[in-house]
């Protein structure tokens, strides 16, 4: 077993680092840390943070990609399946949920469905032919009992046991967190007497520890979400589509914010030819419609990866490095909005009278820069990074569906829809693909707003508390 | 007025030479014409000589910037470069790779087109902008709060869902109107009030939140407080003053798209199968017909531009403090 970094994966672990020492620089102001406090004084922005939270651990599950050498058995119980996956490469993700991969069915069912959801022909002993739903391979369930108790009691069991893990968990956390006796903690907790809302918090992940851990108990002898027409498991594919909306909303973030922080500092701060160059770069950008310019930039690399064949060896590489480009694209078309806010309010901030105070004693230009103006654009740039993650989350879909998002073989909430849509004239419908990539994409979709209007209504200085 | 208008648009014109630059390597530098030739052509076995007589039919045969054979000032202009970028300033786009003239394509298309976009901009607006004043008028209320949750609600679901739910609701199970297509004339108006609907509804969150902003903005403001000390009721501080003053900053947000509209909508056409620029647009990205694409960047960078000068002679309209220069 060797671990195989793929570009995306390098850049998602350069995003955690470069999040970690950002965190660690702002602990160590007392300003800037009373400002979070405030950020998360607020049950929303606690309850939202622990979702994103939640969906950044899948995410970083999936980035973490190995190979297994064609001698190495993988599983011990299924050493027959090292010959699948010879060569491939495989997410901690992928381990964690081996049998939604290994139950692929033959083509659609319904959750929790033991039969196919469409008729096939079948020839019989004697040989007529007749039409039946085909029991569907992978689904077990306790033999004597109905299907429906089978799941009331399996439900049972993973419940209580994701209770039980949440709780170790909580309790954990509690004894971690602050002084005092234990015993005292739970009492201020369940009363809500916290500075933090933590009981918010706490609960927003009881929740969705206890719904991963049943659907993913459930997931082994049935299809919570369904099949898709290839017979693959929704659950899963929901569950992997998170990486990629996950990163396409972050990374671009990673990509565009040196871009715009510069030019738009450079732009403001030294004003004169500087900024009629960056000004017409941005304003020739954005003149361009925006869905067009990330289409023809998608066909060209389309073209590009095309002629150079080389560069990847397994389709996992081709699309992770379809997606890198993707990621670059959009940051490359997206800095422009910021860059202008960025600019205008340097132009401010160049005016104040502490500027001009420092510029009189002689500091130096760089250090007026990031010692005066940078720390008074903090708001701006963060507010519109969550802003900008909920909206690329989105537009992956609509990329996807134009046909110039990510590979049409990787899971993303975009590819889901966009291959369920197909099947919205069959009667009936099949909905159960639409209807989870459409939960999945609202739940961090919703999230992230909720934070955004947060952190806008606590830093903005107009917005006064 | 007259001075600041032809300014202006002199202004464009480097920003336009800007975006065919951009074009122009997208399409011609990193994907040659000899990557397009033997794309187009196909087979597996292309000789030079197919390449040639591709390019020299496509016209595509000359240098890309500089052309070393000639003299004086043709070095610079019998280019592929300047002969891509002429054409498409006197607006010739030239023909598809189906051998269709993309201009009358584009003038064909761009009625369907606006059969969507006008109604959705408007309705939306007038919708928007009244439900904006309505919350605001009862700002802090359990009425405000619960419609701000909803609209980030409306903001958090893919647009996609609300076609897809749209569709099947309206079309499949009730067949109140066809699921897809179109025709001229009064005819449209059953295709077309289903993607308007949906339109105005998707844009709903966004639209109310930005418009609310905007007029609790002014709310505090001093001209305010004096209506209110002259004894005016609230609906009239709102309608008669807020209104008034707030379309100065969404006038800047409105004014600048209104040309774009004319580029349709490229998912909503797409999914109801409407004849518009934007499923033209859709349909070129997918057969990769770079011609078709590159004519539409140019027109929307135009359509841009057209409402960025809008937007500075709406503002001197509209506010007199405001003096072009």
């Amino acid at each position: 077993m060797r671990v195989t970094l793929l570009w995306t994966d390098m850049m998602v672990w350069v995003l955690v680092i470069a999040l970690l020492a950002w965190g660690w620089v702002i602990s160590r102001s007392p300003q800037v840390k009373k400002q979070w406090h405030t950020i998360f004084r607020s049950g929303i922005a606690m309850a939202s943070a622990i979702v994103l939270l939640f969906y950044l651990c899948f995410a970083l599950l999936d980035s973490v990609h190995m190979r297994f050498s064609a001698q190495e058995p993988v599983h011990q119980e299924s050493s027959k399946q090292s010959v699948r996956y010879d060569g491939e490469m495989v997410s901690l993700l992928d381990l964690l949920l081996s049998q939604a991969i290994e139950h692929t069915e033959r083509t659609y069912s319904a959750p929790f469905a033991t039969h196919e959801y469409t008729k096939s022909v079948i020839v019989g002993k004697d040989g007529v032919t007749r039409q039946a739903y085909l029991p569907l391979k992978y689904v077990k369930h306790t033999a004597g009992e109905s299907v429906a108790e089978d799941i009331l009691k399996k439900s049972f069991t993973a419940i209580l046991s994701g209770l039980a893990i949440s709780l170790v968990l909580v309790l954990l956390h509690l004894a971690w967190n602050g002084q005092g006796p234990l015993r005292e903690k739970i009492r201020r907790l369940l009363r809500g007497e916290t500075a933090l809302p933590w009981r918010t918090a706490y609960l927003t992940f009881t929740l969705l520890l206890v719904s991963f851990v049943w659907m993913y108990v459930l997931s082994h002898s049935y299809h919570v979400l369904g099949t898709d027409k290839v017979g693959g498991d929704v659950f899963y594919q929901s569950l992997k589509s998170i990486r990629t909306g996950v990163l396409i909303g972050s990374l671009t973030t990673l990509v565009m914010l040196p871009v715009s922080i510069t030019l738009g500092i450079s732009a403001g701060f030294f004003g004169g030819w500087i900024d009629d160059v960056i000004q017409y770069i941005y304003t020739t950008l954005n003149s361009i419609p925006g869905v067009l310019l990330i289409a023809g930039a998608v066909l060209v690399t389309q073209v590009m990866m095309d002629n150079n064949p080389q560069w990847f060896e397994t389709t996992l590489e081709r699309s992770d490095l379809r997606l890198l480009f993707l990621i670059l694209i959009l940051g490359m078309t997206s800095w422009t909005g910021l860059c202008r806010l960025l600019r205008a309010e340097t132009l401010k901030i160049s005016q104040v009278e502490f500027v001009t105070a420092a510029k009189a004693f002689g500091v130096s230009q760089w250090k007026i820069i990031f010692r005066h103006i940078m720390p008074n654009l903090m708001h701006i740039i963060l507010i519109s990074v969550v802003l900008d993650f909920s909206a690329l989350v989105l537009a992956e879909a609509v990329l996807s569906y134009v046909g110039v998002g990510v590979d049409p073989t990787m899971y993303s909430w975009g590819n889901m829809i966009n291959q369920a849509r197909l099947e919205m004239a069959r009667e009936p419908m099949v909905w159960w693909s639409l209807f989870s990539a459409f939960i999945f994409m609202f739940i961090l979709v919703l999230a992230a707003n909720l934070f955004s209007d947060r952190i806008q209504k606590v830093l903005d200085p107009r917005n006064n508390l | 007025m007259l001075g600041y208008m032809i300014r202006r648009i002199l202004y464009a014109i480097p920003i336009l030479i800007g975006v065919n630059l951009i074009t122009f390597m997208l399409f011609f530098m990193i994907n040659t014409p000899d990557d397009m030739a033997r794309a187009q052509l196909g087979a597996k076995q292309v000789t030079p000589q197919m390449i040639e007589a591709w390019k020299t039919e496509k016209g595509y045969d000359k240098p890309l910037f500089i052309n070393p054979k000639a003299s004086g000032l043709k070095k610079l202009s019998d280019t592929l470069f300047m002969q891509e970028s002429l054409k498409l300033f006197m607006f010739d786009f030239g023909v598809s790779d189906a051998n269709r003239d993309i201009g009358r394509d584009i003038r064909e298309r761009m009625g369907p087109s606006l059969a969507i976009a006008l109604p959705t901009f408007f309705i939306a607006l007038v919708t928007n902008i009244s439900l904006a004043l309505l919350l605001v008028l009862f700002r802090g209320t359990v009425l405000d709060m619960s419609m701000m949750i909803i609209a980030v609600m409306i903001m958090s679901i893919s647009g996609l869902f609300y076609i897809i739910a749209g569709q099947v609701i309206f079309s499949k199970m009730w067949h109140w109107v066809p699921i897809s297509g179109y025709e001229p004339g009064w005819g449209a108006v059953k295709f077309v009030i289903l993607p308007v609907l949906i339109g105005v509804f998707a844009g709903l969150g966004a639209g109310v939140r930005w418009y609310r902003s905007i007029f609790l903005e002014q709310i505090n403001q001093d001209y305010v407080r004096t209506a209110r000390a002259k004894g005016l009721s609230e609906i009239s501080v709102l309608f008669g003053h807020v209104l008034g003053n707030g379309m100065l900053p969404i006038l800047t947000g409105i004014v600048v798209v209104i040309p774009s509209l004319f580029m349709g909508s490229l998912i909503m056409e797409s999914f109801f199968g409407i004849p518009g620029l934007g499923s033209y647009t859709i349909d070129a990205i997918n057969a990769q017909d770079f011609a078709i694409v590159k004519a539409m960047v140019f027109l929307g960078s135009v359509l841009y531009i057209v409402g960025l000068i809008l937007t500075d002679i709406s503002y001197t309209l509209f506010d007199p403090r405001v003096k072009l220069s």
